[in-house]
C-alpha cells in the first residue's frame, strides 16, 4: 500500500515536471523493470527518512533534557533501575536496526527477482557488444542477410519482451539506461543476458556505468521505443544494403571512403568496406547522433569528427584524417546519403 | 658512504624519471611527414661505396610502451595476423626470427607496410595513417626482441601461442641492414 501511495505521489511530481524524452532518470521509469527499481528506491528513501527523523528527535530530546554544567563534575549515582532502562533501550534500538536492515535486504532481493522475472518464448533478441568507446548493436537472425548491425542506437517495439545478450570486445563496460532497467556489466569473453519490456514510447538515454578508459564519460547510447509498426519499418530499412550514391559528389565521396583509412575500420554493406573495428556505417545517416551520443549527426559535426576526432574525444581509436577540403565535403555528402 | 636508506629515495626517483617516457601518450599525432619514405633504403645493393644514407634508426613510437601496445592492437585489428600469424608466419614470412628480407630498421618496416612488397604484401599507403604504421613497425620489432624489455608488451589478448614479446630474446638481424646474409 505504501508503495502505491509513493507511486501516486511520484506521478503527481512527474506530471508537474515536463519529462525530457532524451534524458535518463531513475525516478521516471518507462519499463516495469525500472518501475520496480524506482519502487525500491522510494521504500528505502522513506525508511531512511523515518530513521533520520527519529534520530533527530532523539538528539533534540536529549539536548533539551540534560543540562550539564561543565564546571561541576557529574556525580556518580548508583541507579539500578536507570541502568536497566538504558540496557532495554539499547537492546530494542539494536533489534529495530537489525530488523529494518533485514527488511531492506528482503525487499531488494524481491525487487531483483521481479526485475529478472520477465521471459517469453518469442522475444526480440539484441546482441550488445561494448567497445572502447561505443556500443555495437546487432539484431541476430538465423539468416545472415537478415541480421542488422548498427551502433549506439537500440530500437525496440513497445510492450514486447526484449532479451539483450551482452559481451565486450575489450574491457568491462556496463549498460545503464536508468529509465529502462538497472545496470548490467558487459564482461569480455563472457556472454550474459537480461530482459526488459518498454511500456512508454520515447527516447531513453543510456550510459556506460563502468569506468572503461579515457572516453568512458562519452560512451552513451539511446533506446528508442516505438510502436510495432514503426519498429518493423525501421528493421526493413536497416536490413537493406547501403543506398547507391545518386549524385556525382556522393559517388566521389564513396571513392574517398574506399581509398582512405575509413575502410580499414568501418563496414558499409554493399561496398568493399567490411571491417569490424569501428561502428557499421551502412545506415549512418538514419542515426540521430554520432561518436556514441557525443555529437549531433549533422554535416558539420561529421566533418569535424572525421578530420580531428582526437580533439573531440582524446584517445578514441579513430585516427585523424587530414583530407583535402573537397574530398571531405564529398565524403560527408556520401555519408549523409546513407539513410 | 651513503646508507642504503639514503639511496632508496634516490633510486625511486630515478626509476620514476626513467619510466616517464615509457608511459608517454601522444593522443594528437603530428601531421604526417610525406618525405619520410624517400629517405628509406630498401636494397643493400648500391653503386660505389656506401653512399646511400643509412635508414633512420629511431622510431619515436618504440620508446613508449603505450605506442607499442597500440601497435599490437592494430596488428590484430588490421589483420596482419591473417598472413604473418602472431609472428610465426604462414602465408607471409615469420616476423619473430632473424631474417629480415627488406631490413629490420623501423624505417624499413615502415616502408614495407606503406609500399607493399612483391609476392603478396599489400601497400597500405593512404589506408593506414603514418603514425599507426610507425606503431605497428615498433610492435613488429618487439616480436623479434629488438625493443627494450621495458616497452615490449608482456601480455596478449589471444591464446598464448608463444612467450610474450617482453620475454623474447633478441634475434640478431641478418639481411640488408644487419649481418651479411649467410649462404647455405
Amino acid at each position: 500500500m505504501n508503495a502505491e501511495l509513493n507511486f501516486v505521489s511520484f506521478r503527481l511530481v512527474a506530471q508537474a515536471m515536463p519529462v525530457d524524452p532524451g534524458h535518463h532518470h531513475v525516478l521516471q521509469p518507462a519499463a516495469p523493470q525500472a518501475g520496480n527499481i524506482e519502487w525500491l528506491y522510494w521504500v528505502v528513501f522513506w525508511i531512511l527518512f523515518a530513521v533520520f527523523a527519529l534520530m533527530l528527535a532523539g538528539f533534540a530530546t536529549a539536548t533539551a533534557k540534560a543540562r550539564v554544567i561543565s564546571s561541576r563534575p557529574l556525580p556518580i549515582i548508583e541507579d539500578e533501575e536507570g541502568d536497566h532502562r538504558a540496557r532495554w533501550a539499547l537492546g530494542s534500538a539494536l533489534s529495530i536496526t537489525v530488523i529494518t536492515l533485514f527488511v531492506i535486504l528482503v525487499l531488494s532481493v524481491v525487487t531483483g527477482k521481479r526485475v529478472e522475472g520477465l521471459s517469453s518464448k518469442n522475444p526480440v533478441t539484441i546482441q550488445i557488444t561494448g567497445h572502447q568507446w561505443w556500443w555495437e548493436v546487432t539484431y541476430p537472425n538465423s539468416q545472415a542477410d537478415q541480421t542488422i548491425t548498427t551502433a549506439n542506437e537500440i530500437h525496440v517495439p513497445l510492450n514486447t519482451p526484449v532479451v539483450v545478450l551482452t559481451n565486450s570486445a575489450d574491457v568491462i563496460h556496463s549498460f545503464w539506461a536508468p529509465s529502462i532497467t538497472g545496470k548490467r556489466d558487459l564482461v569480455p569473453g563472457y556472454s550474459s543476458a537480461f530482459w526488459f519490456q518498454v511500456a512508454k514510447a520515447g527516447i531513453y538515454h543510456g550510459q556506460c556505468a563502468e569506468f572503461c578508459g579515457l572516453q568512458h564519460a562519452h560512451m552513451g547510447l539511446s533506446v528508442i521505443a516505438e510502436t510495432a509498426d514503426k519498429f518493423q519499418e525501421w528493421q526493413q530499412r536497416q536490413i537493406k544494403l547501403a543506398a547507391e550514391p545518386s549524385t556525382s559528389e556522393a559517388i566521389r565521396g564513396r571513392g574517398v571512403f574506399l581509398t582512405h583509412a575509413c575502410l580499414m575500420c568501418h563496414t558499409i554493406r554493399g561496398t568493399d568496406a567490411g571491417s569490424h573495428l569501428g561502428p557499421d556505417l551502412t545506415h549512418v545517416a538514419s542515426r540521430k547522433m554520432i561518436a556514441a551520443e557525443t555529437l549531433p549527426n549533422t554535416a558539420g559535426a561529421l566533418a569535424g569528427w572525421i578530420v580531428d576526432p582526437q580533439r573531440i574525444k582524446p584517445g578514441t581509436l579513430m585516427s585523424p584524417n587530414p583530407l583535402a577540403p573537397d574530398d571531405l565535403q564529398a565524403l560527408v555528402v556520401y555519408l549523409q546519403s546513407l539513410q | 658512504m651513503c646508507k642504503p636508506l639514503h639511496i632508496a629515495p634516490l633510486l625511486m626517483a630515478a626509476t620514476l624519471l626513467a619510466s616517464c617516457k615509457r608511459e608517454e601518450r601522444t593522443l594528437r599525432q603530428p601531421p604526417p611527414a610525406s618525405e619520410t619514405l624517400n629517405t628509406i633504403q630498401i636494397s643493400g645493393l648500391n653503386p660505389g661505396a656506401n653512399s646511400i644514407p643509412t635508414p633512420p634508426s629511431s622510431n619515436m613510437y618504440q620508446e613508449s610502451a603505450y605506442a607499442v601496445s597500440e601497435g599490437q592492437k592494430l596488428y590484430e585489428g588490421y589483420n596482419c595476423v591473417g598472413c604473418h600469424a602472431h609472428g610465426g608466419g604462414g602465408i607471409g614470412p615469420a616476423l619473430m626470427d632473424r631474417d629480415w628480407i627488406y631490413g629490420s630498421e623501423p624505417g624499413n618496416i615502415f616502408a614495407t607496410i606503406m609500399q607493399g612488397r612483391p609476392n603478396g604484401m599489400p601497400s597500405f599507403r593512404n589506408r593506414i595513417p603514418e603514425y599507426q604504421a610507425w606503431e605497428i613497425a615498433a610492435y613488429v620489432r618487439s616480436m623479434a626482441g629488438l625493443l627494450p624489455k621495458g616497452v615490449s608488451p608482456n601480455r596478449t589478448d589471444h591464446m598464448n601461442v608463444k612467450p610474450a614479446e617482453s620475454s623474447t630474446s633478441e634475434q640478431t638481424p641478418i639481411g640488408i641492414t644487419g649481418l651479411p646474409e649467410q649462404h647455405k
